[in-house]
């Protein structure tokens, strides 16, 4: 399976991302899937005139080629000119040749939530950069192919979503697309992959006991549950960060800090600081998913009054200060 | 005179072109293009203050804790916080994590491959180094791959992951290290020193960091199998030690207390002062103004604007271009190699690469010192009040050089923040007095065009550079 990568309005971090697979090297895990690259810009010797001629080739439909891959946003502006990005070396906007290479390709991946959804690009009050998704403006369906665009295999774009992509999405849903094709029911409403996208990032959280005892973090570096006071999403944000580990045994709640739904259209314009929590009268407005506000005060009320000591005063300190009790004796 | 436009540039970070003046085949000037313009500085203007931790890690995804550790220090700066000894520590290693791991990533998989082109097929070298290095396929790839997803395990520990972390807060850091995770995080050390040691040099590391001069370097490396070794004998073949040079001006901003802040030129070294920091705009995309200090910069788009050619400015101390990086960092700390190395032939391909490296040997067992240092149970990270105005500065090493944020705070929210990234000052064009860039000077001369050896490739590759950050 050949694949193209294009770069655009990002950061290039989904490319670093993907160079941290494991537990087998990238390259060597990819082509005993069958899956190469045609080009990649971070990654190919080709380059300059070289580069230019594939590029050319596959656009024109003479090269064929299986997946297009593009991480970054579509800069169509000033003006709709495209010149935010003009590709080097030939002075065509970027989102030219995403047009016409999506039009060749079987499957056109996102790579990353700017380029599925605009990202940080686009949450420039009054959008400068004209930037969008590849088939969404934030949430709405539409961005630079539009909303009705089928690939030639028959699927709209798929969102490999995130800021950025762990390795894991990325290679699974090649791998997957690779040996067992990629039918339009393992995607979500946001044409996620469901395999990592059908989780929350709350699903084997590190911090569970606290959130179970709603034993909040009250400060950076504390181990309680960060929903409460430092923003923390991972109760509605759609990811397997905490069962899938992030270079090898992390994430953003192991690494002690809020998750913020990274993975979720728009999340780059919370509508609040980021490492706070948002309330209405002492209650997140962020619920976890799924549950009705009632049962959720209901239940924080009534675990909060039934908060274990060492829970309480471990939440709120960088280390366990009260550890768990030993039992001596069997009976 | 013809000119001939070179891009895509791949292999770097972000997209690049040069445009090129041949003279009979030599390049008469050069004129380096950042085609992609980002607007973050835009971005974070209106946004509660913290809410810079969590964005400006986003505008590289090579250096993104670099970015947040400028971030981070800046903000510090505005809330008068010190850090406590763990959180100082921790954000060493972060930073150290990256820095090293963008070395390695720059010299196997972005700048070796050029030595594996066709046009060097007559070579001695050319069979191993190709088998090696060849983009891809090169039997390197599999090996430092392992070595970097391994290495790059210390995040998981130190940053809860990489790119893009929030760890790094202005009072240190929000991960306080277990004893037993202090064990393991040296054990993620030991194992990348074998690499580099079984691999990348052939030798220990310690031995490594006192080669003291070009000749005790090249006696070291005769005959010795390791990446480093097979690197130096193709480069000097090719006499890249003698080609790159750049107006020899080197900054930079210290890092981890261990590598001083401090400005090398003409042999000498001076300290280093912010305020000497300009910016220019005369030939980017950008609304014309005299040259500001970042404190009071702006950043405004004019893409019409007839004598600019690329997105990035021009950033100047004391009115001159600067060249940062590895070897900017170890001529201004002193280090002997490199400072032989400059004052025979100035700053050269080799030289660069040679500082790179040099670094993964120095650093590394300076990461070993701090993990040792780090003492669970006491604080990572201070706490502080942002005030509702005022004004800071972050200035650190990112792997690529010096990289700056300076930010203005009112009521709470950002009212300014503008950003000097490494590849700014490296891969800056010319200014309003016609003074080109470090790059666009390190090529003037060379061979290039129909038929010339790919020594173009080599020279632009030697700086490393990040072209999402330039132009951020």
């Amino acid at each position: 399976m050949k694949v193209l990568w294009l770069q655009s309005g990002g950061c290039g971090g989904c490319t670093q991302s993907l160079l941290c697979a494991e537990p087998r090297p990238l390259f060597d895990e990819l082509r005993d899937a069958g899956i190469e690259f045609v080009w990649h810009p971070a990654l190919a010797q080709a380059s300059g005139e070289e580069a230019q001629a594939i590029l050319e080739a596959c656009a024109a439909g003479q090269t064929p080629f299986d997946v297009l891959c593009v991480e970054g946003a579509m800069l169509r502006g000033p003006n709709g000119s495209g010149k935010f990005h003009l590709m080097a070396g030939n002075g065509r906007p970027l989102t030219e040749w995403v047009e016409r290479l999506a039009g060749q390709a079987s499957y056109v991946f996102a790579i990353g939530s700017c380029t599925a959804y605009g990202g940080f690009s686009a949450s420039t009050p009054g959008n400068p950069l004209e930037a969008c998704g590849l088939q969404y403006d934030e949430q709405t369906p539409g961005g630079l192919l539009g909303a009705d665009f089928r690939s030639k295999g028959g699927l709209p774009v798929v969102n490999i979503a995130g800021c950025p992509t762990h390795p894991g999405w990325v290679v699974d849903t090649l791998e997957k697309l690779a040996l067992e094709g990629l039918p339009a029911s393992d995607l979500d409403d946001f044409g996620r992959p469901l395999f990592y996208a059908g989780e929350l990032v709350h699903h084997g959280c590190p911090r569970n006991e606290y959130y179970e005892f709603k034993a909040s973090a009250e400060k950076p570096s504390d181990l309680g549950c960060l929903m409460e006071n430092l923003g923390c999403k991972g109760t509605q944000a759609h990811a397997d960060c905490n069962l899938r580990a992030w270079n090898g045994s992390g994430s953003c709640l192991r690494g002690g800090f809020a998750c913020i739904a990274c993975t979720e259209p728009g999340f780059e314009s919370p509508g609040h600081a980021f490492q706070e929590t948002p309330k209405v009268a002492g209650i997140p407005i962020g619920l976890p998913s799924d549950m009705p506000k009632a049962w959720f005060v209901a239940l924080a009320a009534l675990s909060k009054s039934a908060t274990p000591k060492r829970v309480r005063d471990n939440a709120r300190a960088d280390h366990t200060v009260v550890r768990p009790a030993v039992r001596k004796g069997s009976k | 005179m013809s000119r001939i436009v070179l891009g895509p540039f791949n292999r770097v970070e972000g997209d690049l072109e040069i445009s090129l003046d041949l003279d009979g085949g030599r390049i008469g000037q050069a004129r380096v293009n950042s085609p992609l313009f980002r607007g973050f500085e835009q971005l974070l203007v209106g946004r509660p203050a913290l809410d810079a931790l969590a964005i400006v890690p986003r505008i590289c995804g090579i250096c993104s804790v670099a970015q947040s550790a400028a971030a981070a220090a800046a903000l510090a700066d505005a809330m008068g916080i010190t850090l406590p000894p763990n959180g100082r520590l921790a954000r060493q290693l972060i930073q150290a994590t990256e820095n090293l791991a963008d070395h390695l990533t720059h010299f196997y998989l972005f700048f070796m491959p050029d030595f594996a082109r066709p046009a060097y097929a007559d070579r001695p070298w050319y069979g191993s180094v190709a088998r090696r290095f060849t983009a891809l396929t090169g039997d390197a790839a599999a090996e430092v791959l392992t070595a970097r997803a391994n290495f790059l395990k210390l995040m998981g520990f130190l940053a809860g992951r990489w790119p893009h972390s929030l760890a790094i807060q202005p009072g240190g850091s929000t991960r306080a290290i277990t004893a037993g995770e202090r064990i393991r995080l040296l054990a993620l050390l030991r194992e990348f020193r074998s690499f580099l040691e079984k691999r990348l040099f052939g030798d220990d590391l310690g031995a490594v960091a006192q080669l003291d001069s070009k000749a005790a370097l090249l006696a070291w490396a005769d005959g010795r199998v390791a990446d480093f070794p097979a690197f130096l004998r193709a480069a000097l073949d090719l006499g890249l030690d003698q080609l790159g040079r750049a107006g020899d001006v080197f900054l930079s901003h210290g890092a981890y207390a261990l590598f001083p802040a401090g400005v090398r030129a003409s042999g000498a070294t001076a300290a280093f002062d912010a305020a000497q920091i300009a910016e220019d705009s005369t030939h980017a995309w950008l609304l014309d103004s005299p040259p500001r200090h970042p404190a009071n910069g702006e950043t405004i788009v004019a893409a019409d604007k007839a004598a600019a050619y690329t997105w990035c400015k021009a950033p100047r101390y004391a009115g001159q271009p600067a060249e940062v990086g590895a070897l900017a960092r170890q001529l201004v700390a002193g280090n002997p190699l490199l400072v032989d190395f400059v004052a025979r032939d100035g700053g050269s391909v080799v030289a660069r690469v040679v500082a790179r490296l040099l670094e993964l040997a120095l650093v590394l067992p300076a990461m070993e010192a701090w993990v040792q240092a780090l003492r669970p149970g006491e604080a990572f990270c201070a706490q502080g009040k942002l005030p509702d105005e005022g004004s800071g500065v972050g200035l650190v090493e990112a792997a690529r050089g010096s990289l700056g944020h300076w930010l203005n705070i009112k009521r709470g929210r950002i009212e300014r923040y503008q950003i000097i990234a490494p590849t700014t000052w490296n891969f800056s064009p010319r200014d309003a007095t016609g003074q080109p860039g470090p790059l666009e000077l390190a090529l003037v001369g060379l061979a290039a065009g129909e038929g010339a050896l790919p020594t173009v490739q080599h020279v632009v590759r030697s700086f490393d550079p990040c072209m999402v950050c330039t132009v951020h």
